[in-house]
């Protein structure tokens, strides 16, 4: 069947109602999307379908076919994953690529309400979600031409200004 | 969870003819869409083998428009993201927007369907006491043609409906309606909790109240509704209440609890709909 995975277009034999989970991770080798409930509770298997998130765990592989699969190996927002990182917003790291994968598909301009309604479908047992939610914003408040608001970078700029 | 994907066969209608011809053919085919509520019954031991029909690729079955009289038509595979986007279902049904915004989170609201959640037929479908308070009409189709019944008698018991084995459910309408609507889910958190109680409302001249989780099925409560159109006091009306419902002690709350939610959430959503000007009509 083909379908694209993280931009690639692909063809991969499996059954029509195999979960897109277990297609992803055994046939494709693709890990990093994890299986949490098995019952679209957590969200770890979170996946782009068409660019809309779902759980991967509670798709037939039919239902790729002809579609834009994107996993969190395709992730390209670095400034996201980045601030993942800054912001201890991966702890034991199981929930992260479903919650990357769902923070990739906030629209943009999202306020506080769309953010936790846009990773309402995660859970998470290590971060209580503020370190999440604050790498989330960290990670698009970047992106704007304005100043950071982030502390934390600040000191670098005067350094890079002067060897300029 | 491993399925026995060599005793399982995934027929892919390209029409909608084709999937009630299938269908007619061979009424025993399991029907799936977006697989929300079918993959979790697999995961939970439910046998798997067996035969399915995939209705997700069936345009005909999407979107919402309006039909004859100004009635709302909501095809079955509208799935809860595109309810809670849609216009239509915003300005004329705004409880049933407000209902897709709690299911689940946004991987389940964009695949969860609207069809599926009635034909699955849980007590706590969060999409069911709205489509009975606005006394919807469920359209069926086979390949004898279509027929249409009150949604308020498609429920026969628990999660048995009177769908015939070789029909599928193609849309719902709702006629336009009139008074305040108002929608209520009380679960164990805001997002990703099947509910303990759930509740639609209308305040019109007729008030209608719709009740999930607190009986075998969707219940509305004529009493109840009969006792708030005569303005009786909100006691007695909570009095009513409680002997319409039927909840059970079960994993997700107790009886007790869901019966003071119950009377809790009348009580507030007479209030909350009160027309305004007027002193409180207790």
């Amino acid at each position: 069947m083909k379908f694209t995975l993280n931009g690639r277009r692909v063809e991969v034999e499996a059954h029509p109602l195999a979960r897109l989970l277990d297609v992803l991770r055994e046939e494709c080798g693709l890990t990093g999307t994890k299986e949490g409930c098995g019952e679209g509770e957590c969200g770890a298997c979170t996946v782009l379908l068409d660019g809309r998130p779902v759980n991967a765990c509670l798709v037939p592989f039919a239902h790729a076919e002809g579609a834009r699969v994107s996993t969190v190996e395709g992730l390209k927002d670095r400034r996201l994953r980045a601030a993942f990182v800054d912001e201890g917003g991966a702890q034991c790291g199981f929930c992260t690529p479903g919650m990357l994968m769902a923070a990739a598909a906030l629209p943009k301009g999202f306020d506080e309400q769309g953010l936790k309604r846009g990773l309402a479908g995660n859970l998470c047992r290590c971060t209580g979600y503020t370190a999440i939610y604050r790498a989330v914003e960290k990670s698009r408040a970047r992106r704007a031409p304005a100043r950071p608001k982030v502390r934390r970078a600040a000191p670098k700029r005067p350094a890079r200004r002067r060897s300029a | 969870m491993s399925l026995p994907l060599s005793q399982m066969t995934l027929l892919r209608p390209r029409s909608l003819d084709q999937a009630l011809r299938l269908l007619g053919e061979e009424p025993t085919l399991r029907p799936l869409a977006g697989c929300t509520d079918v993959y979790v019954a697999l995961q939970f031991g439910q046998p798997a083998a067996g035969r399915y029909l995939d209705l997700w690729g069936l345009d005909e079955l999407r979107g919402v428009r309006r039909g004859r009289d100004g009635r709302l038509v909501l095809g079955a595979l509208c799935t809860w993201t595109e309810l809670q986007r849609s216009a239509l279902v915003r300005r004329h049904l705004p409880m049933l927007a407000a209902a897709a915004r709690e299911v689940g989170g946004p991987q389940v609201q964009n695949r969860g369907t609207l069809g599926g959640n009635v034909a699955n037929g849980s007590p706590a479908g969060d999409g069911l006491p709205v489509l009975a308070a606005a006394e919807a009409t469920v359209v069926l189709g086979s390949a004898r043609g279509q027929r249409w019944l009150a949604f308020t008698e498609f429920y026969t018991g628990y999660r048995a409906t009177q769908r015939r084995p070789d029909e599928l459910i193609l849309a719902f309408e709702v006629e336009p309606l009139e008074g305040r609507q108002w929608f209520r889910k009380v679960g164990t958190r805001a997002a990703q909790a099947i509910s303990k109680v759930v509740m639609a409302a209308v305040r019109a001249p007729r008030p209608r109240l719709a009740l999930g989780s607190v009986g075998p099925t969707v219940l509305r409560l004529p009493k109840t509704e009969a006792a708030l159109a005569a303005s009786a006091p909100m006691e007695e009306c909570q009095r009513l209440l409680q002997e319409e419902i039927a909840p059970i002690d079960d994993v997700r709350s107790t009886a007790a609890y869901r019966r003071h939610v119950c009377s809790a959430l009348l009580d507030r959503f007479w209030s909350e709909t009160a027309p305004p000007r007027r002193g409180k009509q207790r």
